[in-house]
């Protein structure tokens, strides 16, 4: 699988991407080959989702790291963006006002606050885009791996995260449109966004990203630090009696991984048009991990795949019965937990290499511990895999 | 990194002095004095609870004792520093329970054990190398892994997992081997061999023995320090150890 | 009423009345208005105090007002309320007989204010209705507080003294120096002497000695409203003023005493509600270490279970409403942990071990029992009522304490209380220890594991559904309820550390209080958010929590 995977994953990512381009702009709206632009802009949307489906499996299935926080850095990228396409609306605002967005004005505010300096300019915002996740993810994973806070703890803590930020941006003086966010964008660099080409064009630009992420991750994971974090994984403190420093590998896949999901969010907001605080809900970094329980943990190509069908099938549920989706989410998380561990990737492309195999045995290590003193399951999540102590 | 030539100097090359730690008033090691010499190879018994898991966590630096000193080199004050920075060092440690990355190779194993730079930096940008491949074999073939090199360490034997573990901590280069029961869970022959391994590895670096296997300590033929409630109790041959009145009453019971 | 009238009477009268005011107006008002506005109050009791409400001048109506409140008549009140409630006229034109009428919307009659006979509607262009300014509700609210003063009530009375305290005016003092040679009540005497000294302060010819010693009376009080009459002291002699500043300087400390009491009630009532939310996680996820992310769910249906419960009692037994509450807790005990057990059978254990398996599977699980609550009940809030007994307040110094919240700190002790003794007293506790502690011992020894496993886990989802009695009387009783609990819960019990019970409840007040504290400084939203990163800082400081269970692991 993982030869074939490598060259397949993007191939079929960028070809069902192109097939799509062409039939939505090439055959007449009539034509039974037609592709709407609602369809095109569903694909975009899955792709988004994509890339933050790979960021979650890069730190899960590689490092271990379960994070319930990961929508934090994707709402993030995508309030950079949210921030340029809001100071591209300019004085096309009900205001009228270039200088201001309209919900400034709505509270009263006289001049941009400085943080917003700049997102006027694109490039600038696209750096933005990969430095404020970066930052955030660089800060609260430096200070949680130096202090070896791992397992479930982690990832109670980057649901806090999340969640204290869901707060901080309901709040109308944080300046990024509290409640309702950003909104009513008009155009991308020039290009309209309600115009098909647009939509389009945005979508085979996130089928782009979405294959470099890939190949991106696999060479990551791939190589010996991969190895090493795979290791760390499995066995941290074996890792540290060996010379290695796990707080920093685990740093570099975690912000690497920020930086994905923040480019997936960056990628979303255009293509749905609006981004508020709701992005940073915990149940959206959980279900996020459900789509790579779904396609498979440590595949990278599993998490594509789990991404696109959980969010098709959303799409088609909740269309055909509303009601049936939080049941279908949920089954589906029992499921795949009790039933199919390792995902779709995981029981059927099985030949698995090495590194992308699931970490059974820490587990089983991880259940003697908790067996034998419960109470202490710090000191078990920091010595998953070490298990010295516990025979 | 490490590795200076041994014998050359005569000295000291661990020294613990007075370490005292308890455990939520449970003292663990009690005023625990001992000192290795270079080229040594110590072997470490003592009844469970006795602190000798405990003292190979204060000397790899997983645990920090609440006082006293571990000196190594003669100058190196190992409770300073933490877990890899005392790796670096030159002390490699083997785990009671074998722990090797299960889900790589062994071939993969030893390369990540190898000595050689530990950043993700390093790794990031690291290529396949004739010199390392020459090590992993040789090692390979020490261990008795040849065989096996593709092998995931997941489905190896337990006897297996224990030399590829001993195989891990050679190929760190290290100074001091701190070995924690290496030959449970394996078979006679496989015993004698580790114990033959072990005298083998013992010709170029000090190493420390723990074990309860007492064949095993007779075929080390070694110094035996007799730890008891946290301190030592006897030390000696094993012989003189085995007549020690008072190892005899902590063995058999009062 | 008017409208009734044929149009011809009132044209004639209208006519009529345009004629006698231009005489009256310059012959009566002026004359009478002068004679109020000068006089003080007791010299007026032969002359009649209604007479100033006729004048069109504001001035003579409030002291017509004041004139009223000490006049002794026995339709004082009556008129004053009527005034109040703008059912008061006059005549629009001055006419000799100075009429006063109240019209009683509520009854629909017509009556005469200083009599209180019932009388024909008065024509409606002929009349005009007082019209009562702020200054003049302010001298009623004074009036009618002198009027209280006789109140054979003394919770009446001694409110009526609180308002004369509160708006002092040197023409209540004889009033109040009147009512105190009467007066038995010992708190009404005191709220007197604090009334009389407010109005001595507010007469600048009083002497210093007695401004003095009403500085020290009012000061005595300790109060805002002591604050305030302090503070508005102006052109006193020095010394006065300088004892003022001093009062207040010790008021001020008081109350910041008081307002930093009340943050800490307000913190311990917060807390208590995060410690009855996490009570159950501490079993749960503390003991056992499962990590049940549909916690928040057990309370949400602990408080549907009370919302059936009521609905129960309305229904069939409705007079016994009060009891509803405390039926709901055995109730919501049962199902909750029935749920719990099921849960922990069908679900959690195959999952032992694999924390973050467990963590995701009983997210999907919230997700379908709050899916499901909301296909049966539906998706808005449910009313759930409290009962009387439970509502109300009362004072303990300049502490207002409302019964439901001290009710929910008793219960969340209460619970933790007798979690303590199931968990210390109880074969079930022991069990529960003993399988935390060394599960392959304890089963060897002939405990069934598995079965204290779901009891544990039943035991602590019970508890979370006891939680949710509690919660449903101060939150809205919804399907998303349990959501917003969960992540404050899991900080409690990790901030507390995980296993130990007094840690929750350490952790639970703290984080309350902090919380509470941070509101005034902060915001609401702010101080939570603060509150969060300081727990994350925290867990990397010390991940084991506040009250770590100490032990080491069993050296092999």
């Amino acid at each position: 699988m993982t030869r074939l995977s490598l060259t397949l994953t993007p191939v079929i990512i960028i070809g069902v991407a192109i097939i799509l381009a062409i039939l939505n702009l090439a055959t007449p709206a009539t034509s039974a080959l037609h592709v709407s632009d609602f369809v095109v802009g569903l694909a975009g949307k899955y792709l988004c989702y994509a890339l933050l489906a790979l960021a979650v499996d890069l730190v899960w299935g590689f490092a271990g790291i379960l994070t319930l926080g990961h929508a934090a850095f994707f709402a993030l990228g995508g309030y950079c963006m949210g921030m340029y396409l809001t100071r591209e609306i300019g004085a096309r605002g009900v205001y009228a006002n270039a200088n201001l967005p309209d919900f400034m004005i709505f509270i009263g505010w006289k001049q941009l606050p400085w943080y917003w300096h700049g997102f006027a300019w694109f490039p600038f915002a696209m750096v933005m885009v990969l430095v404020v996740p970066a930052i955030l993810a660089a800060v609260f994973g430096f200070l949680a791996f130096r202090s070896r806070v791992s397992g479930v703890y982690l990832s109670i803590i980057t649901q806090a995260l999340t969640y204290a930020l869901l707060l901080a941006f309901f709040r109308n003086d944080m300046g990024f449109g509290g409640n309702n966010g950003m909104t009513d964008f008009k155009d991308i660099i020039g290009f309209p966004l309600n115009r098909s080409s647009t939509t389009t064009a945005l979508m085979v630009i996130s089928a782009i990203f979405t294959a470099a992420a890939f190949l991106f991750a696999r060479w990551l994971v791939g190589s010996r630090y991969g190895q090493v974090l795979v290791a760390v994984r499995d066995a941290e403190s074996r890792t540290r009696f060996l010379g290695y420093r796990p707080e920093y590998y685990k740093l570099v896949i975690w912000v690497v991984s920020a930086v994905i999901a923040g480019i997936g969010g960056a990628l979303y907001v255009p293509q749905v048009g609006i981004i508020n605080p709701g992005e940073f809900a915990p149940a959206n970094s959980i279900e996020a991990v459900i789509w790579v329980a779904v396609g498979g943990r440590g595949t990278l190509s599993g998490a594509i795949l789990g991404a696109v069908l959980v969010n098709f099938g959303k799409t088609v549920l909740t269309g055909a019965l509303p009601g049936a989706w939080l049941y279908a989410l949920g089954g589906l998380f029992i499921l795949v937990t009790l039933f199919m561990p390792r995902g779709i990737m995981g029981t059927f492309g099985r030949r698995a290499g090495a590194e992308t195999s699931l970490p059974t045995a820490h587990e089983k290590q991880g259940l003697a511990a908790i067996d034998g003193k419960a109470a202490d399951l710090a000191e078990a999540g920091a010595d998953i895999g070490d298990g010295e102590k516990t025979a | 990194m490490n590795a200076q030539p041994i014998g050359a100097v005569s000295g000291d090359l661990l020294y613990l002095n007075g370490v005292n730690k308890t455990f939520d008033g449970f003292k663990a090691i009690n005023n625990l004095s001992l000192t290795l010499a270079k080229g040594e190879m110590r072997a470490v018994i003592g009844p469970n609870g006795a602190g000798k898991s405990t003292m190979m966590d204060i000397i790899t630096g997983k645990t920090k004792p609440d006082t006293g000193q571990v000196i190594f080199s003669a100058s190196t004050d190992l409770t300073k520093m933490d877990e890899p920075a005392i790796a670096k060092l030159g002390i490699g440690r083997k785990f009671q329970k074998p722990t090797t990355f299960e889900n790589h190779t062994v071939w993969d194993n030893l390369l990540l054990a190898l000595a050689g730079d530990r950043s993700p930096w390093f790794t990031l940008r690291a290529r396949k190398q004739k010199s390392e491949a020459e090590k992993i074999d040789s090692l390979l073939e020490t261990i008795r892994l040849t065989d096996h090199r593709h092998r995931r360490a997941a489905n190896l034997s337990h006897g297996q997992k224990q030399w590829l573990e001993i195989g891990m901590l050679l190929a760190q280069d290290p100074e001091l081997l701190l070995v924690d029961e290496p030959v449970a869970g394996m078979t006679d022959a496989e015993t004698e061999q580790t114990a033959h391994l072990l005298r083998d590895i013992n010709r170029t670096r000090s190493v420390v023995v723990v074990e309860h296997d007492m064949t095993f300590v007779r075929a080390l033929g070694v110094k035996v320090t007799v730890l008891h409630e946290g301190s030592v109790l006897s030390e000696g041959s094993l012989d003189h150890v085995s007549a020690d009145p008072k190892v005899i009453d902590v063995y058999l019971g009062r | 009423m008017t409208q009734r009238l044929g149009p011809h009477p009132s044209w004639r009268s209208a006519g009529l009345a345009l004629i006698i005011a231009l005489f009256v107006s310059l012959t009566v008002t002026l004359p009478a208005t002068g004679a109020h506005a000068q006089s003080a109050p007791t010299s007026q009791t032969g002359a009649d105090p209604y007479l100033g409400l006729t004048s069109r001048s504001l001035d003579d109506v409030v002291s017509a007002v004041d004139a009223i409140s000490v006049s002794g008549d026995a339709r004082a009140r009556k008129v004053l309320d009527a005034l109040g409630n703008n059912q008061l006229y006059t005549w629009k034109y001055p006419r000799p007989d100075h009429g006063l009428f109240i019209h009683d919307t509520d009854a629909g009659v017509w009556l005469d204010a200083r009599t209180g006979a019932k009388i024909p509607a008065p024509p409606f262009l002929q009349v005009r209705r007082i019209v009562a300014n702020d200054m003049v509700t302010g001298a009623i609210a004074t009036a009618e507080g002198v009027l209280d003063l006789s109140s054979p009530n003394a919770g009446t009375r001694r409110k009526a003294a609180e308002a004369i305290f509160e708006s002092p005016s040197a023409s209540t003092l004889p009033i109040v120096q009147h009512a105190l040679a009467h007066e038995q009540d010992p708190r009404v005497r005191a709220t007197l002497l604090q009334a009389e000294a407010a109005d001595q302060l507010s007469l600048s010819t009083t002497d210093q000695t007695t401004q003095l010693a009403a500085v020290s009376t009012i000061a005595a009080r300790g109060d805002m409203a002591a604050r305030n009459e302090l503070a508005s002291l102006s052109g006193a002699p020095k010394a006065v003023a300088v004892a003022a500043a001093t009062a207040i300087k010790h008021i001020d400390f008081s109350l910041k005493l008081w307002s930093w009491l009340e943050t800490v009630y307000y913190g311990l009532s917060l807390g208590s509600v995060l410690l009855l939310a996490a009570a159950g996680l501490a079993i749960t996820f503390g003991v056992m270490g499962v990590i049940n992310m549909a916690h928040g769910e057990m309370v949400m249906i602990g408080a549907y279970a009370t919302f059936v419960v009521q609905q129960v009692f309305r229904a069939y037994a409705p007079d016994l409403f009060g009891a509803s509450v405390i039926v709901a807790i055995p109730v919501a005990f049962v199902v909750a942990g029935a749920i719990g057990i099921l849960i922990e059978r069908c679900l959690i254990r195959f999952l032992y071990g694999r924390p973050l398996e467990t963590l995701l599977a009983t997210w999907g699980l919230s997700l379908v029992l709050q899916q499901a609550i909301r296909s049966g009940f539906g998706a808005e809030n449910q009313n759930v009522a409290t009962p009387d007994w439970m509502s109300g307040f009362f004072m303990v110094g300049g502490l207002t304490i409302t019964l439901n919240r001290l009710c929910i700190i008793i219960f969340a002790f209460a619970v933790v209380g007798g979690l303590m003794a199931v968990m210390r007293f109880t074969p079930l506790g022991l069990r529960m220890r003993a399988v935390t502690q060394n599960r392959r011992m304890a089963a060897s020894m002939g405990i069934r594991t598995p079965w204290i496993d779901a009891m544990t886990f039943g035991l602590g989802s019970g508890i979370a559904g006891v939680a949710g009695v509690a919660l449903a009387q101060i939150d809205n009783v919804s399907p998303n309820l349990g959501q917003n609990y969960i992540i404050d819960s899991f900080m409690v019990v990790v901030f507390g550390g995980v296993g130990n019970l007094w840690g929750t409840v350490l952790a639970a007040m703290t984080l309350g209080i902090v919380n509470k504290g941070l509101e005034p400084v902060a915001g609401a939203v702010l101080g939570k958010i603060v509150v969060l990163v300081l727990i994350i800082l925290f867990i990397q400081r010390r991940p084991r929590g506040l009250f770590p269970v100490k032990g080491r692991a069993v050296e092999a």
